[in-house]
């Protein structure tokens, strides 16, 4: 066993206080997301973890089987973090304040003799900063997972299904089409259609920002798939803007039946399927005719 | 598992669609899977007489997929490109199979050269991505 | 030798296909339909998928067929019932089935040949057996 497991192991409890006071004299400690207690109980964790792991002889290579806890600990506590918010500083600083309170005891326990302090201070923070990049790697993982967990969210909220009329469906798209997103809208709106039994569906397209060659090629997928279901499909919602850019795109939509709005959509909705929609006023009879 | 005969096509796509359940893989996506390994296993059945198939349930960055690799003995392609553009066959068919089947999988690779063969390997994510 | 039961429907032929077909069951299929055809003057054919899990290539081509050569013995055909996973592999696929109808369900598809064809027709065809024998 060498020098520093020795001194960890003799002197953790200083250097968990150390650690702590180091920790806990941050600014940037965020009190508000981890009770001093459970910081406490952490800390000791990791740090028991890591003296076992170091008493092995192993002192370079945090892959080893003998670091497995010490690493899982530090995933997990990562991981944690991310997810209540903590900011990669606040992390980071965790494991490489652990760095300062071994170095600090080193340098207590070896004074006076410089060769093997500055040894054995190489060492640990070698070892340290490895584990620091763990840290920082499941940091950034928990942090992607959150990220792929709310997208997924959002493309689930932002494409509701409404069934406007008894056999007519509307669907706004809201937001720009990509291909998962496309795909979500497709299955959700062919779902809705084995559902209600509806023979028309509404693509509203007002709140979709722009439309090139690619988000039409997603439209015309919808399209496509609906019309194999057995159902029509009206796109509404398309502005000047977005008729501008198709035509000068060259996109051909010749064959998908487009509105300008919703209102006339559902319309031509009405009248595809024979319905007759009329004003009770005596002289206002703007009524839906066939 | 060998493919030899025009039932085997089914079965296979059964069994596909088992591997593709085992890892809690959506109706979509297994639909998209299991269509993409009927077309490559025909083309297989059709071009070289059949040949083998490996069924694997992989992971990677705690992402499960199933991954199929097609085997065959066959006469190979020449054009690979050519094979993989819309509306090429050698058949008499749609020339869909390999283009088609590349669009519905999240992986896809072949590797072919005439008179030694054909292997192509797909692979699909849990999550289709 | 295994096949699909074609169930005639006053002018129409009604087929639902129960199981996943292989090949020579799906060929068998095309043939014996456009015999049915031909030898019942029928004037559309509804054709069940709803139990279909996967519609391929050769599939998508049979069907295709079925539809273009019915077309050829004026015969309109409906596809009804398709899966929405399948109608979305589909599309990936590249496939549209171009020139076959579609419906949600045998109803609808069944209104939909009625339209189709025309009410006038169909009368004709009830009281005199097919309309070949009918001078205008």
């Amino acid at each position: 066993m060498n020098k520093t497991a020795q001194i960890i192991q003799k002197k953790k409890k200083t250097i968990l206080e150390n650690w702590m006071s180091n920790q806990l004299s941050d600014q940037a400690l965020r009190d508000d997301l981890i009770s001093n207690e459970d910081l406490h109980k952490q800390s000791e964790e990791l740090l028991n973890g890591l003296a076992r792991a170091m008493a092995t002889g192993n002192v370079d290579n945090i892959y080893a089987a003998e670091y497995e806890p010490v690493t899982e600990i530090i995933s997990d506590i990562s991981v944690t973090r991310a997810r209540q918010g903590f900011s990669p500083r606040e992390t980071g600083l965790y494991v490489l304040s652990l760095k300062q309170a071994i170095a600090d005891t080193l340098e207590q326990e070896l004074a006076g003799q410089h060769e093997q302090l500055y040894k054995e201070v190489t060492l640990v923070s070698r070892l340290l900063d490895s584990l620091s990049v763990i840290t920082f790697e499941t940091f950034i993982k928990g942090r992607e997972e959150v990220i792929l967990r709310q997208s997924d969210e959002i493309s689930e909220i932002s494409t509701p299904v409404i069934k406007v009329w008894d056999g007519i469906l509307a669907l706004p798209i809201i937001g720009t089409l990509d291909s998962a997103r496309t795909q979500v809208v497709m299955e959700n709106l062919l779902q809705e259609i084995v559902n209600t039994g509806s023979n028309i569906a509404i693509l509203d397209i007002s709140g979709v920002p722009a439309v090139d060659s690619l988000v039409a090629q997603h439209l015309m997928k919808t399209v496509s798939a609906t019309r194999l279901m057995g159902a029509e499909c009206i796109i509404s919602g398309i502005r000047a803007e977005i008729a501008q850019t198709i035509v000068h795109l060259g996109i051909d939509l010749s064959n998908i039946k487009t509105k300008a709005s919703l209102a006339s959509a559902l319309q031509l909705a009405f009248s595809m399927n024979k319905i007759e929609v009329k004003s009770n006023a005596r002289n206002a009879n703007f009524g839906l005719r066939r | 598992m060998q493919i030899v005969r025009e039932q085997d096509v089914v079965l296979f796509r059964n069994r596909v669609r088992e591997y593709s359940t085992k890892i809690g893989m959506n109706l979509v996506n297994q639909t998209k899977l299991i269509t993409a390994a009927s077309e490559l296993v025909r083309n297989m059945l059709k071009y070289a007489d059949g040949g083998q198939v490996i069924i694997e349930i992989i992971s990677n960055n705690a992402r499960n997929g199933v991954k199929l690799t097609f085997i065959d003995q066959g006469p190979g392609i020449a054009d690979v490109p050519q094979a993989m553009q819309d509306g090429f066959s050698t058949g008499k068919s749609l020339g869909l199979g390999l283009p088609g089947a590349k669009r519905l999988v999240n992986e896809f690779e072949i590797q072919s050269k005439p008179g030694e063969g054909t292997r192509v390997s797909v692979t699909h994510w849990k999550h289709g991505r | 030798m295994e096949r699909i039961p074609i169930l005639k429907m006053g002018p129409f032929l009604l087929v639902t296909i129960q199981v996943d077909l292989y090949d020579r069951l799906a060929l068998n299929l095309e043939n014996d339909l456009i015999t049915m055809v031909s030898k019942t003057g029928a004037r559309g054919v509804l054709i069940d998928i709803s139990a279909v899990s996967i519609v391929d290539s050769f599939m998508g081509r049979i069907l295709g067929n079925i539809a273009s050569m019915s077309r050829i013995m004026d015969a309109e055909t409906v596809v009804v019932g398709m899966q929405p996973a399948v109608a979305i592999t589909l599309v990936e696929l590249g496939l549209t089935l171009q020139g076959v109808h579609t419906a949600l369900d045998v109803e609808k598809g069944m209104d939909l040949l009625h339209d189709k064809i025309g009410p006038d027709q169909l009368q004709e065809q009830d009281e005199e057996e097919g309309p070949d024998d009918r001078t205008e």
